[in-house]
């Protein structure tokens, strides 16, 4: 992440929103706005840590036939010239099954895997089959996560950190208060692995806050929502912050 | 065939259970899981608990005998009667102890999922009694149905917030309240209220409605000097089912039922019956059973009756099903509104629809009785809450 000499931009499209046309195209236009990482948001029935915004876009593709498997072959299909990171909820993993999940995620070309609702330590011998897998297990801190257990999140993490910025589901507008540079900090002292920041991060001028701090900003809700209005509101958006990211001189 | 361990303190019921969340939630679910172990044993936290059940909500309910239900049902049927707790329902003994738990931890604010409105209107009614703010999410179909129990809850001063995401019912409602939860986690308490979720909670709601089964026993062995040959309860999350289950976990040659709702039957595919019909998979933070598609999406449930009507069910039920400890049966829709009736005829005694499926369980069982057995039938609310939606679906105006 830190290799590109800039802050990275890691947009997040929910597979088969809003058709699935179209969140093939809104994967390549992506990277072909500079996204150095794309997370890829396998649509869930019951996404409980998301808002609205990425609720709504889960339920439209679903209703319009997205699976488990076509996000992987969507996947496949646009061949992206950078990581992808499989978003996801465990149930649809679990029934897919794991070692077959892996498998599969790996041969269309994915990288990593971010699981909301796995934390770490919660199944031990579920986290020891995905680390031992091809992707890289991609670990989310939270504001809430105690230093005590930071520890043992960040020797299990992969890949990056991904540090959620605030309390709340994706798309909250809470505040960012000075409690992200301390968990940054946090992290910090306690790994190198790169760290990306997400959650309710919507303009260029967030972006451009965040990245002072960070190595990464993921973007989800407010890319969500352009894509609602179609592809070029939402290239539009990944410019903007392209450009903010690009202006924040790198440590 | 698993190893049965009764009444397991740690987070997992055999391979079900465990604590599937968002990592914001992890801290709080620490730190209620500490707080929880250490009132276990605090004398002076089971004596305020103890007071309240006994002198507001008028524990212990009593065990009452059922003479006209007895001869329809070929056994001695003995009626615990949850149905005469403080609220209408047991799910009083479990708000009020997760209050008690709220205020040692500091949190000020609460918040509560309600399917059929009865743990919305005892959250409501724990909050009233200590002063504590109190946020109900309630499906928007729900509240349609449940019309009166909206109304008890927002006298009783809650805000009741309707949700309209995905099956407007108990599931989406659980969403919406995990949601707030991960928001405001610093401040608020989540009062989950059924044996269903994350880590502690399905330990947790499990002792705090253990009393039923602890009553239970004492009450059937000061009644027939034995201990009974079943015991039967309604499942939806399974908490009253859990409760009373308690009380015999450890007494093998008492046969323990739950009864599922079958909605329109199990081959319609609108039921919710989830250990029947339902495949492992996880949701709202637990592994156990769950209705779900071949792509591991959640499937809407369906019922006649609000607080069945969850695709899933708590941990232990799985455990026990698998175990062989506990066996679940399911019951339809018409059955449970014929023995609803019923049982309103036979004994003066107007239970609500979750129930009214434990009922037309043993009803339907009567060929096969000996006329000694002792059956105890966990009444787990009245039906109040249920008589305009009855009257409606029957288009009577009797």
């Amino acid at each position: 992440m830190r290799a590109a000499g800039r802050s990275a931009l890691i947009p997040y499209v929910t597979a088969g929103f809003p058709s699935r046309a179209r969140s093939l195209e809104a994967l390549q236009m992506v990277a072909d706005e500079g996204a150095d990482f794309v997370e890829v948001g396998v649509p869930f029935s019951d996404p409980l840590a998301d808002g609205p915004v990425i609720q709504r876009a889960s339920h439209h593709a679903l209703q319009q036939g997205m699976t488990t498997a076509g996000v992987l072959e969507l996947v496949a299909e646009a061949a992206l010239p950078v990581p992808v990171i499989l978003f996801s909820y465990l149930n649809p993993i679990l029934r897919y099954g794991v070692d077959r999940f892996l498998r599969d995620a790996r041969a269309v070309g994915a990288d990593g895997l971010l699981l909301t609702d796995l934390p770490g330590g919660a199944d031990p011998g579920l986290e020891e089959t995905l680390r031992r897998g091809p992707l890289d297990l991609i670990r989310l801190v939270a504001p809430t996560t105690s230093p005590g257990r930071l520890v043992g999140l960040l020797a299990s993490a992969d890949g990056f950190v991904y540090l959620i910025a605030r309390l709340g589901v994706t798309g909250a507008r809470t505040p960012v208060t000075a409690e992200l540079a301390r968990s940054v900090a946090a992290i910090r002292a306690r790994s190198s692995l790169p760290i990306a920041v997400g959650f309710g991060i919507d303009s260029g001028e967030q972006a451009r806050a965040v990245a002072g701090l960070a190595d990464g900003v993921v973007v989800g809700t407010a890319l969500v929502r352009r894509l609602a209005d179609g592809v070029p509101a939402a290239r539009a958006l990944v410019g903007e912050l392209r450009r903010a990211l690009d202006a924040v001189a790198v440590a | 065939m698993l190893i049965a361990e009764p009444m397991p303190t740690t987070g997992r019921f055999g391979p079900f259970g465990g604590r599937y969340v968002p990592e914001t939630l992890v801290a709080a679910l620490e730190d209620l899981a500490t707080t929880y172990d250490a009132v276990r044993d605090d004398t002076g936290f089971q004596a305020e608990l103890g007071g309240l059940l006994r002198e507001y909500v008028g524990r212990p309910t009593p065990l009452s005998e059922a003479p006209r239900l007895s001869e329809a049902a070929g056994c001695r049927v003995l009626l615990k009667r949850e149905d005469l707790a403080h609220t209408g329902a047991h799910k009083i003994n479990n708000t009020l102890g997760q209050i008690l738990l709220a205020r040692r931890m500091g949190k000020h604010r609460i918040i509560a999922e309600t399917g059929a409105g009865q743990h919305g209107v005892a959250t409501a009614t724990a909050c009233a009694r200590y002063g504590l703010a109190c946020v109900v999410y309630m499906g928007a179909d729900d509240m349609e149905r449940q019309r009166l129990n909206v109304y008890r809850m927002e006298l009783l001063g809650a805000t009741v917030v309707p949700v309209t995401a995905g099956t407007r019912t108990l599931k989406d409602a659980t969403n919406e309240a995990l949601r707030d939860w991960v928001t405001n986690v610093v401040t608020t308490h989540y009062v989950l209220g059924s044996v269903v979720g994350p880590d502690p909670f399905p330990r947790l709601v499990r002792d705090f409605q253990a009393v039923i089964g602890r009553e239970a026993r004492a009450q059937v062995l000061d009644r027939v000097a034995r201990l009974p040959d079943e015991v039967v309860a309604c499942v939806g999350g399974g908490s009253n089912a859990m409760g009373i289950f308690a009380g015999f976990l450890d007494a093998p040659a008492v046969r323990l039922i739950g009864v599922e709702a079958a909605g329109e039957g199990l081959a319609s595919g609108r039921h919710a019956a989830s250990l029947a019909a339902g495949r492992p998979g996880v949701l709202h933070g637990s592994l156990s059973y769950l209705l779900q598609s071949e792509d591991g999406q959640v499937l809407g449930a369906h019922s006649v009756s609000a607080g069945l009507d969850y695709p899933g069910v708590g941990p232990e039920h799985a455990f026990l099903k698998e175990s062989g400890r506990a066996t679940y049966a399911a019951v339809s829709d018409t059955d449970a509104l014929a023995a609803f009736e019923t049982l309103a005829r036979l004994e003066g005694i107007v239970p609500a629809l979750e129930p009214a499926h434990a009922v037309a369980w043993v009803l339907a069982q009567a060929a096969g009785r000996q006329g000694d057995e002792v059956v105890v039938l966990n009444v787990s609310g009245r039906g109040d809450k249920d008589v305009a939606h009855v009257a409606a679906l029957s288009g009577a105006t009797r």
